[in-house]
């Protein structure tokens, strides 16, 4: 039991934090590309002769939101191997 | 009808137990040492002193990242590599030579031609002792010169590497490739004219061509000012598509992670940034330091923020292209990666479906990936070249 508990004391917490910013990085980003898609598909409902600027302007907003969040990746990802 | 869909079901089964017999194999030679001729146990210890390999464990994260970043040699499958050559600048002279010589160095010095030391992807000179091996600090690198880089290049204890690496082989071949398409098309026109509809290849890259200019350069940059920016959009739109489609092939003449490399991207972001500065408008520029309409302290902080964005616009063109890629690569290889750790058939043939999914994905996000930068590049120049609006409500909505 002592012996557990010096690994987890001497274990370095930058792979659990990494671990869990990965998974607040996820929840973030599925937030925001699921608003805009939920917006985007009632826009394009109710006027289907802007499907096309609707998805051009949505695809636009996803990836900023994804960049926020592959920018927050990446620095999990070199939490990681501290 | 019926008999259609059963033959094509019937063939994807075929060609998935095929793929699967792909990854099979892979497992059978990695563990099978009888197979193996005495030259080739040989070049085996050899590599895996190189790779410093202690056990025999399979590595799957140093498996990764050894593949998406960059390197002297292809390495195409088991013991099969393509070398590449290393060109080295020491401020007497060129040395080249082929990558091979790093992987089998000196077996008493470890050295390669009496002076480069390799280890763990990073080349040295290093400082020799009496008895001719390589000094060591205490983090275990080697002491000597190291390679170049912008942050310490006056320093007299470095050397220049012009190596053909992966990456500087992807961007050559893209370039070809680039070459290649748009010359013909363009020949086709000259041959043809502009009146005449287009034919093959000619006819998918103006689709493309006017995809560009029309849902990209024309909406944020105007009619007018189109003609001039359009050739640096569709060369950036083709450079990274094409470069992004390379690196999806498994095998040598991709695989090089072009973009998915910082620099690469650092360098498209920094010319668009520079296009922002060379191209920016009085317009553009008081709306950054002296926003118009608002109360002196309100404009001191939006100068700043705004600013700021100048700079954070082609910083997040850039992390965004870089860790699409990067993060494409490292999911497709954990995913064939899966199959090495666990060592089941079963496991195989699922992996093996799973990462043609994964490629069908990357596919559709290298293209959206061009298109992206394409347009936040657009975007950009567009803010920078708008002429002054004498309805100023209505300019505000147009750019926003």
């Amino acid at each position: 039991m002592s012996n557990l508990m010096g690994t987890l004391l001497e274990a370095s917490y930058g792979p659990l934090g990494a671990g869990i910013g990965a998974g607040l990085v996820a929840i973030g980003a599925g937030i925001g590309v699921g608003l805009i898609g939920a917006k985007a598909a009632e826009g394009i409902a109710r006027q289907p002769e802007a499907l096309n600027e609707i998805r051009g302007t949505a695809i636009i907003l996803a990836a900023f939101v994804e960049g926020v969040a592959l920018f927050a990746a990446v620095i999990c990802f070199l939490a990681m191997g501290k | 009808m019926d008999c259609k869909k059963l033959i094509s079901r019937l063939l994807t089964v075929v060609f998935l137990v095929f793929l699967s017999t792909f990854v099979t194999c892979a497992q059978h030679t990695e563990h099978n040492p009888d197979e193996i001729t005495t030259q080739e146990a040989e070049i085996d210890t050899l590599l895996k002193q190189d790779h410093d390999q202690k056990d025999k464990e399979f590595d799957l994260s140093a498996f990764i990242l050894h593949h998406v970043g960059d390197d002297y040699s292809f390495h195409v499958a088991g013991k099969t590599y393509v070398w590449l050559p290393v060109i080295i600048y020491d401020g007497n002279g060129f040395d080249v030579f082929s990558s091979k010589e790093l992987h089998f160095p000196d077996q008493t010095t470890h050295l390669t031609r009496g002076k480069y030391y390799y280890h763990h992807g990073k080349l040295t000179i290093p400082e020799l002792d009496e008895h001719g091996h390589v000094k060591m600090d205490e983090d275990g690198d080697p002491i000597g010169k190291t390679e170049a880089k912008l942050t310490n290049m006056a320093s007299p204890n470095v050397f220049f590497n012009f190596s053909i690496t992966k990456n500087v082989f992807g961007l050559f071949l893209s370039m070809l490739v680039m070459f290649l398409i748009f010359i013909s098309v363009a020949r086709a026109y000259k041959k043809r004219g502009t009146d005449v509809a287009p034919r093959g290849l000619q006819n998918a890259m103006e689709a493309l061509i006017v995809f560009v200019k029309v849902e990209i350069a024309e909406p944020f940059i105007g009619k007018e000012k189109t003609p001039k920016f359009l050739p640096y959009l569709l060369t950036v739109f083709f450079f990274i598509w094409i470069n992004n489609m390379l690196g999806l092939i498994p095998i040598f003449p991709g695989s090089a992670n072009v973009s998915g490399n910082i620099a690469f991207t650092f360098t498209l972001a920094f010319l668009s940034l520079c296009l922002v500065f060379i191209f920016g408008r009085k317009h553009f520029w008081s709306h950054i330091f002296w926003y118009p309409g608002v109360p002196v302290p309100v404009k001191l902080l939006l100068a700043v923020l705004e600013f700021l964005g100048v700079f954070t616009k082609p910083f997040s063109l850039m992390i965004r292209l870089f860790a699409n890629i990067t993060a494409g690569h490292i999911i497709i290889m954990s995913i064939i990666g899966i199959t090495f750790i666990t060592q089941n058939y079963i496991v195989g043939g699922v992996t093996s479906v799973f990462s043609v999914v994964m490629f069908v994905l990357e596919l559709l996000v290298a293209a959206i990936q061009a298109y992206i930068f394409t347009l936040l590049t657009a975007q950009m120049i567009g803010a920078a070249v708008e002429e002054p609006h004498h309805d100023h409500a209505k300019g505000e909505a147009a750019h926003h």
